[in-house]
């Protein structure tokens, strides 16, 4: 959607990421999913009477690298707080988190706005938005209603699990902003092996504030605040929402409350939480259970030079090793693990252009298929049947001749999801390409005979006739005749005419 | 045998020799601890069965020469907030009524590995909250030397079972003083070690940065031994030293010449302290210097403020540490709640009592929204004050001496109206929580027929000097050795 | 002046999730009052520029390896449980707008 006509509309994320660790943050309970109700716990998470917490070392590890990942400052002393209030996923009644001295602060990450139309036209380019804060946390449990009516469960295998929010500034101007930001975000940390950020198992959950003001006005709205939200798309139709809500409002005269929403996915509707009316009191201060976490500069120096290739580096180095157009580079590289995929038919042989056109039209089609299908919001290329090396070789026919575009087009789905020899399967199907020039030119000739009036058309020096005769032609082929040989031979032959 | 237990040395020599046996002594404690503990109410909930395979399992080792332990065999009570796998703790308090511990605190875990008995838990002040012990859900203790008068508090039970000969050691913790106050108005010794030496694992939190385990009893000897094997590194507890187990048993030369002891100005100035209180420390002073200790006057200009940091810091860490208490996971639920808020406010209305409430209130307070900087925090930069205090009395003696307690045990119900003058009863205690300090309280002699406590605190680190001193100060004079009247 | 009014301390006590009923309400705040009292004797320390002491041994929090272990099971973990359903712990109806978190 294009920006708002009268209103400038501000968004900032938090979005908490669950870290892949083995352990919990400070339990030595494992972290899985879908398990028993309490399943993993130790009595760290039951918070039983005199159990301590102990920090995850590899937790830190990867939090600093988020922060690395995203251009913070990396604090050589944060420290850990309390934060108090009483909930039944919630143990111990606080929830261990960092308030005053964050691990990291003040980074940044660029989006790539191309084709953003906040103007009615293409801003094009990119856009840098800064980052306010990392800082670990724990997460809490769950609360289950699936038992009695008037009873909840409370499982706390997921209490304890290692989190860092990640906290923008209000930077975003866009429910399509907000997304870019969001899958860039993504795309990093899943790149830096900081989280699997699984969206359907709740490790990327994105909470956005949006807020109105009239273009030109310096003072922010007041905010509302959309929870939990796990999908892209579902944050931007859930910002879109809100934004319709908040304009509305506004427009007739009403005033915005702060308050805290969710966002119904299945009927696009906004419903209210809660109204904020007074600031929550949750009473934060240092764990008396937990000291200083004392980071060396030369591990934080370690850990950046560590980093594996960033996505805007990768891209880069797309365009200038590969020699890919700007916006084939970016998409490849912001869609999960297709630019992996891409890096592995190259070296298997294929052609990186046609590689990156092929995946970036071809392959993300089927994926965005397979996505409305199950419902799974990642680009995932794991769950390919067809192997890089396969892929490559199904480019190598079409770059041979021996396939058609449009023939390779009809094969992909099945090799995707069920694998196989490309060739083979070419062959099985009867779809390899007539190269044998013989038979294009008996083709040509049946369809010149048939066609005097195109015949004529030609002569009179209509281009579009060959396009016709070609067409004929390639009917004839079943498609399987390559467009250019076919082009040529009619083009000599009507010359000799 | 109605005699009293000797030495744990003694006790260890005994065994050693066969002239008796684990099982004697394990059974001796229990006959005392139904008889005499059951008059004091210095238990919560006695281990016969357990206590006595234990003390079997001890005496086979013995037999088969695999005695490797000082402790081996020997019978001891723990405070009811330190728990211990398959066994009830519940810190006296009706939340946790019925609370059954899934794991060992790690100083349980060292006292089972070191062969040691626990033969039950000790009464105490509900979470530790108090310095009489009458703010339990199961009653107060009585103290051995006069029934009318509190054992002090929290580790009432534990210091009373020391002094009522019922066990030769105990475990308490001491978050203010806890350990010491107890053992000054009992008449025996009790230890709080520097902060991090004895893990917390398993120790169940009033204030975290303050609270540590210590050990109680009859002699600066005994507790050494008990101190050496429950200190040292714990993985488990992130607040625990890097350091090694305590090796100071075998550090307690008498040897105190050379030695230089501060006294604090402020702390024998108080007001409020009772004179003959403060002669008897003054005296134990003068005995330390016949037997070849320099004394020093010292100032600790910000003692003053100590109480007042310490009710802020404590309540505020405590407000936090026993909202886990809420009826979800286990204790005690209210019964017929209709909702969550009512289940909240019915099961901690009901299940603590008015003490821990009111701590929990005055922490909340000074947590919240602008009184966060105007308390807690303030409270803390008082604390940093208190330390650089310390940081410049020790830079001119080795350790200080102070009385524990302003004045000897006092009635029962005598401050149960008004809290602060039971806070005040801790001024010379809360200031080595604070800093981090060890201290130690061993008598000094009566004033009025009850026990007059002397507190030795140490630099942080040196536990081994100040139970040093205080095994001195008892080769120099006998009032350990002074016992409470017959209570059978 | 007062520095805890009946309100104030009903207001705290919610926060804390206990009730105090109108019996307890006036000690409850009379004693509150009388320690915030003592506490203001804090006041006349000058701590500018002092720093917060909150540990008195300046060390820095150890880490542990990222290896599971010592789980409970199931059944431990809802031994201790006033009341279960299955192997999670059972509690009155919970409404998202009850959250503060």
């Amino acid at each position: 959607m294009s920006a708002h006509p009268d209103y400038e509309v501000v968004i900032g994320l938090e979005v908490h990421v669950q870290l892949r660790t083995r352990s919990k943050l400070f339990s030595t309970a494992g972290v899985s999913y879908g398990d028993e109700p309490n399943q993993h716990t130790t009595p760290v998470c039951l918070a039983l009477p005199g159990a301590l917490p102990v920090l995850n070392a590899h937790a830190v590890e990867l939090a600093i690298r988020a922060g690395a990942a995203t251009n913070c400052t990396i604090h050589p002393t944060s420290i850990f707080a309390r934060k108090n209030y009483f909930y039944p996923d919630l143990p111990k009644g606080y929830q261990i988190s960092q308030f005053e001295h964050p691990l990291c602060t003040d980074g940044w990450l660029e989006i790539e706005t191309d084709g953003l139309k906040s103007d009615g036209s293409k801003t094009g380019g990119t856009k840098r938005i800064q980052l306010t804060r990392i800082h670990m946390e724990e997460d809490a449990g769950k609360s289950l209603h699936d038992g009695r009516a008037d009873q909840s469960r409370i499982d706390l295998n997921r209490a304890g699990v290692p989190l860092v929010e990640i906290v923008s500034e209000p930077d975003l101007r866009s429910a399509e902003e907000a997304g870019f930001y969001l899958r860039k975000l993504h795309a990093i940390l899943r790149t830096v092996g900081v989280s699997d950020a699984d969206m359907e198992k709740g490790q990327f959950r994105c909470d956005a504030n949006v807020s109105l003001r009239k273009h030109g006005a310096t003072e922010l709205g007041t905010r509302r605040e959309i929870k939990n939200v796990n999908s892209f798309r579902f944050v931007e139709a859930a910002i879109e929402a809100e934004i319709v809500y908040q304009a509305d409002l506004l427009d007739s005269g009403g005033e915005v409350r702060q308050a805290t929403v969710g966002y119904d996915a299945e009927n696009d509707r906004l419903f209210l939480m809660r109204l904020k009316e007074n600031a929550d009191d949750y009473r934060y201060f240092p764990d008396p259970d937990l000291i200083p976490l004392v980071i060396s500069q030369e591990r934080i120096d370690a850990i950046r030079a560590a980093l594996p290739e960033l996505p805007d580096v990768r891209r880069h180095r797309f365009e200038e090793a590969h020699g890919l157009a700007a916006a084939d580079a970016a998409k490849l590289v912001g869609a999960g693990s297709l630019a992996d995929f891409f890096e592995a038919a190259v070296a298997a042989g294929a052609e990186p252009k046609a590689a990156a056109k092929w995946l970036t039209r071809d392959v993300v089609a089927w994926l965005n298929e397979q996505e409305r299908e199950s419902g799974d919001s990642a680009l995932e290329t794991q769950g390919f049947a067809l192997a890089p090396a396969g892929f490559a070789s199904l480019l190598g026919l079409v770059d041979a001749g021996r396939l058609t575009a449009k023939s390779a087009r009809d094969l992909l789905p099945d090799l995707l999801a069920q694998g196989g020899d490309p060739e083979s399967l070419m062959q099985e199907r009867g779809l390899e390409a007539v190269s044998d020039s013989g038979a294009l030119e008996a083709m040509a000739d049946d369809v010149l005979a048939a066609q005097p009036k195109a015949i004529e058309s030609f002569r009179e020096g209509d281009q579009k006739a060959v396009n016709f005769l070609m067409g004929q032609v390639m009917k004839q082929s079943q498609g399987k005749a390559d467009p250019a040989q076919v082009r040529k031979i009619l083009i000599a032959k009507l010359e000799a005419l | 045998m109605t005699e009293s237990f000797g030495s744990v040395g003694d006790l260890r020599s005994a065994l050693d020799a066969g002239q008796t046996s684990s099982r004697g002594l394990i059974e001796h404690a229990l006959e005392r601890a139904g008889a005499v503990g059951e008059r004091l109410s210095v238990f919560v909930d006695l281990q016969n069965d357990q206590a006595l395979a234990a003390a079997d399992a001890a005496d086979a080792r013995r037999a088969a020469g695999e005695t490797h332990s000082p402790l081996d065999g020997i019978p001891l009570v723990i405070k009811d907030n330190i728990v211990q796998q398959g066994e009830r703790a519940s810190c006296a308090s009706r939340i946790l009524e019925g609370y059954v511990s899934p794991f060992d605190s790690t100083v349980v875990a060292k006292l089972r590995a070191a062969g040691a008995v626990v033969i039950g838990r000790a009464n105490m002040d509900e979470f530790a909250m108090g310095s009489s012990t009458e703010n339990s859900a199961y009653g107060p203790t009585l103290n051995p030397w006069d029934l009318e008068r509190s054992p002090g508090g929290s580790s009432g039970g534990s210091a009373a079972a020391v002094a009522a000969d019922i066990v030769p050691l105990a475990l308490g913790s001491d978050t203010g003083g806890s350990i010491r106050q107890p053992a000054a108005f009992c008449g025996v010794v009790g230890m709080k070690p520097t902060y991090g030496r004895v893990s917390r694992y398993g120790l169940v939190a009033f204030a975290s940065s303050l609270d540590q385990i210590g050990p109680i009893g009859r002699s600066a000897a005994d507790c050494a031994v008990l101190l050496d094997a429950i200190s040292g590194h714990d993985p488990q507890d992130s607040t625990s030293l890097p350091e090694p187990a305590l090796t100071t048993a075998s550090t307690l030369t008498g040897d105190i010449s050379g030695l230089t002891i501060g006294l604090p100005r402020e702390y024998f100035e108080a007001e409020g302290a009772d004179p003959a209180v403060l002669e008897t420390v003054r005296t134990a002073a003068s005995a330390l210097e016949a037997g070849g200790a320099k004394l020093v006057e010292v100032d600790l200009p910000h003692a003053r403020y100590a109480v007042a940091a310490y009710y802020l810091i404590a309540t505020a860490e405590a407000s936090s540490n026993l909202a886990r208490f809420d009826g979800v996971r286990y204790g005690r639920r209210a019964e017929g709640v209709a909702n969550l808020k009512e289940l909240y406010e019915r099961t901690r209305s009901e299940g603590f009592g008015d003490e821990v409430k009111r701590r929990i209130l005055l922490g909340t307070y000074v947590l919240s929204a602008g009184y966060y900087e105007a308390y807690y925090r303030k409270a803390q930069k008082i604390r940093t004050l208190l330390r650089r205090d310390f940081d410049a009395a020790f830079a001119g003696c080795d350790v200080l001496l102070t009385p524990t307690t302003p004045e000897t045990a006092f009635r029962l119900g005598e401050k149960t109206e008004d809290p602060l003058t039971m806070y005040l009863s801790d001024i010379y205690t809360v200031s080595a929580n604070l800093a981090g300090l060890p201290g130690v309280s061993l008598p000094c002699g009566l004033a009025e027929g009850l026990p007059v406590g002397l507190q030795v605190l140490g630099r942080p680190m040196e536990d081994a000097t100040v139970l040093r001193v205080a095994d001195a100060y008892q080769r120099l004079a006998d009032h350990h050795l002074a016992r409470p009247g017959d209570l059978a | 002046m007062s520095r805890i009014a009946p309100e104030d301390a009903k207001r705290v006590a919610e926060l804390a999730r206990l009730r105090l009923d109108d019996a307890e309400l006036p000690a409850m705040t009379a004693h509150l009052e009388r320690i915030l009292e003592y506490v203001d004797l804090l006041m006349e320390v000058d701590t500018r520029g002092v720093e917060p002491t909150a540990h008195a041994i300046p060390l820095a929090t150890p880490t542990r390896k990222d290896e599971p272990t010592g789980e409970l099971t199931p059944e431990q973990a809802i031994a201790n449980a006033p009341a279960a359903e299955g192997t999670a712990f059972s509690v009155p109806k919970v409404f998202d707008d009850e959250a503060a978190g």
